[in-house]
């Protein structure tokens, strides 16, 4: 198998991240964790942007990833970091391959309201619920990595490793999904479905697989995101952290696997500076910087890197 | 593409920020760095979150002059200035969590004084436990946190919310014991939920024989509540409870007064203190109010709670409110237990000439003691504050327990008055050490002696 540029990229920045570890200051490790996770989940909105879909209810998916690692965690007692995820991949999974037969038939807003709706529900069932903490969520605490008991330091670093591993590996089958038959289907769809359909392939079947990729992709993120944070609650899967996943994904741009991890390590650190800095109007530095880069580069934070190759 | 050169550049300034500023040398300690965290944005921020913000600035501003009255009167905290950093709490536990590590491990602050929502405490505790953090909440509610775990760099110098529904049945008992039915409007939220289910507890521990006929839970900020009022109606209830705060509780009253729903209703409100200025004609006469302990109203005369109306007034022109109230008991408690550290120091350093290196150990004892030293100080103390005396008895010395007290409105030449105030001590209205608050209410307020 030939590699590709990005191919090559992921694996030195795997390597490279993983080594540098021990050597970053502990608040850069903490902001790259976040970045990743989100990252992780925006990987999956520039799936279904390519594909033409918007969905405006990404945080039900990276809320369920984070509750299924959070009843692993509390309910069968079994604080495990790898466990966690493969709930959070499974839990999503499952839900939306269900969810997906309705969401595959809509397109345009009608696809973002409904998406939106689900995760609305959720949000809504869980803050009714009282054994789960309802709004003010509970904390789960991740002890062992593949049986391996974990203390203080050492904690830390396998929350970052686990984080840094399976962003990656998310991003190298992303990239090599994009590259095959069906991935480069999705491109495909958006220009022109009836076209993709005489062509033989099926366009409700793609978008339907899309769906679920992207909604794994998020509960990685979420049960990524819970180890980390070690808190979860309901209001992961409230609309403006749906809003902010799409705010990322328009930020990074849809052009590389590379984009959407970029835009979320972008977003995290201006978001973290600007709340240092101007507390009172942190909100007002995201809403400027999103302006700009939607007036002057509507392919998002990629295109800056994209206008170096000859076309 | 200039603006594409422009921007290369922004992106790559921001990378260069970053990097630079972790390299920031540290100097020698000239100040205590206190990492405030409030609501600045969001529904908390008008009623909790910038009232807390401007007491944490008028209360350090007096501290650093040394204006504070005695025991409280030296400068800053133990002599040192004290410089604040003041962030957003909105957004969530999550950012939360990363900006609590950014305050640790970036801004590099001494203590962490703040969260008022109880989420962000649940959150941000454990992880001030593993960066080893003196972390001081402010005002959240919820008794989990000490009551579900046990840490030792956290601390909570107020009350948590169990008092508010044990002392509101007691006093509605007291002064209304035909009671016979009741209902609630609570917010859908966690507060809201374990406002309701404490006060139902409480009421059918204290009186079983009261009926329970109709709890409302319209969703937080709900802001239209002509559903729930007429449910209310309909159920014809002596008496009402309801943890409303903020917009919601003025939009409620706003709703309900008009359709009479007070007439034949007394209201129960057990949040409802710090409102009373903004509901003036709005609150009926005979509505029980109070807050998480003895704030504003409720506050005896003390030069302490003079000092508080008068640095705050002198800020915001306003009399102080709870928010305001929690703040200068977190700050108070914090500069009580620092100095008591200092103390505690030299006076088991040992005496003059008993020790070999005299001048080393003098200067040993002098130095400012470490924050073990300090959490050692905070654990179990007692210090006064504007509410009153407050001791950390629960959670093994981290939590603060007080009195509280209830009142009932009355409406006098435009202003909200509150009279027939009743206070019920720490002990009455709060769990013993080790026994949940529910499991504490159900059973019946044992208290082991």
């Amino acid at each position: 198998m030939k590699l590709d540029r990005t191919t090559i990229a992921i694996g030195v920045i795997t390597v490279g991240l993983l080594a540098a570890s021990p050597l970053l200051p502990k608040w850069a490790m903490s902001l790259l964790n976040v970045s990743l996770c989100y990252g992780t989940v925006v990987l999956g909105m520039m799936l279904l942007m390519r594909t033409g879909l918007v969905s405006f209810g990404h945080g039900l998916y990276y809320c369920l990833g984070a509750y299924a690692a959070g009843t692993v965690d509390q309910m069968l007692k079994l604080p495990d970091m790898a466990l966690m995820v493969a709930a959070g991949a499974a839990a999503t999974g499952i839900v939306a391959a269900i969810l997906g037969l309705l969401l595959a038939r809509y397109r345009d807003i009608f696809f973002a309201m409904l998406s939106l709706a689900f995760s609305m529900i959720l949000y809504g069932l869980l803050v009714k619920s009282s054994a789960l903490g309802s709004t003010d969520g509970f904390n789960i605490s991740a002890k062992t990595l593949f049986g391996v008991a974990l203390v203080d330091d050492a904690r830390r670093y396998a929350g970052f490793g686990i984080t840094v591993v399976l962003t990656t590996l998310s991003a190298f089958a992303l990239n090599l999904y994009l590259r095959s038959h069906r991935g480069r289907l999705a491109e495909a769809i958006r220009d022109n479905e009836l076209r993709v359909e005489y062509m033989g392939a099926s366009v409700r079947a793609t978008i339907h697989l899309h769906y679920v990729i992207s909604a794994v992709l998020a509960g990685i993120g979420g049960a990524l995101m819970a180890i980390n944070i070690g808190h979860i609650d309901p209001e992961m899967t409230y609309w403006p952290q749906s809003g902010e996943f799409v705010f990322i994904a328009i930020l990074s741009g849809t052009g590389n696997v590379f984009a959407p991890l970029g835009g979320a390590l972008v977003f995290e650190t201006i978001r973290s500076f600007a709340y240092e800095y101007s507390p009172n109007t942190w909100q007002m530095v995201l809403g400027i910087t999103m302006l700009v880069v939607m007036i002057f580069l509507p392919g998002g934070l990629w295109s800056l890197l994209q206008r170096r190759k000859p076309a | 593409m200039k603006i594409g050169t422009v921007l290369r550049a922004c992106v790559a300034v921001t990378a260069a920020l970053g990097i630079s500023l972790s390299a920031q040398a540290q100097d020698k300690k000239t100040s205590i760095k206190i990492g405030f965290v409030t609501f600045l944005s969001g529904p908390a921020a008008g009623p909790f979150g910038v009232p807390a913000k401007v007491a944490a600035e008028a209360i350090v501003e007096s501290l650093n002059a040394g204006k504070a009255p005695p025991p409280y009167q030296s400068k800053g905290i133990g002599g040192l200035p004290i410089e604040l950093v003041i962030i957003d709490e909105a957004g969530g536990a999550t950012k939360q969590v990363s900006e609590y590590r950014t305050l640790v491990q970036r801004q590099d602050v001494d203590v962490v004084i703040g969260y008022i929502g109880s989420g962000d405490c649940l959150a941000v505790a454990p992880v001030a436990e593993e960066l080893k953090k003196l972390t001081v909440l402010l005002d959240c509610g919820t008794p989990r946190i000490f009551e579900d775990a046990s840490y030792k760099y956290v601390f909570r110098t107020r009350p948590h919310a169990t008092m508010d529904a044990v002392a509101a049945t007691m006093y509605l008992l007291d002064n209304r014991p035909a009671v016979k039915r009741v209902s609630g409007i609570n917010q859908n939220y966690a507060y809201g939920q374990d406002s309701w289910n404490d006060f139902e507890a409480t009421i059918k521990t204290m009186k079983p024989a009261v009926e329970i006929i109709s709890s409302q839970m319209p969703k937080f900020g709900a802001g239209q509540y002509g559903a729930e009022i007429s449910a209310l109606i309909s159920s014809t209830p002596d008496v009402i409870h309801s943890s409303l705060w903020g917009g919601d509780l003025e939009a409620f009253m706003l709703q309900a007064q008009p359709r009479d729903l007070f007439k034949s209703a007394q209201l129960v409100l057990v949040a409802g203190e710090p409102y009373l200025h903004r509901l003036p004609g709005k609150i009926p006469d005979g509505t029980i109010v109070g807050a998480r302990g003895t704030n504003g109203v409720f506050a005896q005369d003390s030069p302490f709670k003079r000092w508080l109306v008068e640095v705050y007034k002198a800020k915001a022109g306003l009399e102080p409110n709870y928010p305001a109230y929690s703040t200068a008991q977190s700050f108070l408690g914090l500069k009580a237990a620092y100095e008591k550290a200092m103390r505690d120091k030299i006076g088991s350093a040992i005496p003059m000439g008993a020790a070999k290196n005299v001048k080393e150990e003098m200067e040993k004892a002098y130095s400012p003691p470490n924050q073990e030293e300090i959490i050692a100080a905070f654990e179990k103390l007692t210090f006064d504050s504007p509410s009153g005396k407050v001791k950390m008895a629960l959670g093994k010395g981290h939590q603060a327990v007080m009195g509280t007290a209830y009142g009932t409105t009355r409406f006098e030449n435009g202003v909200v008055k509150v009279g027939n105030i009743k206070y019920y001590e720490a002990e009455r209205v709060t769990p013993p050490e080790g026994v949940t608050s529910l499991d504490w209410i159900k059973s019946g307020f044992k208290r082991p002696n």
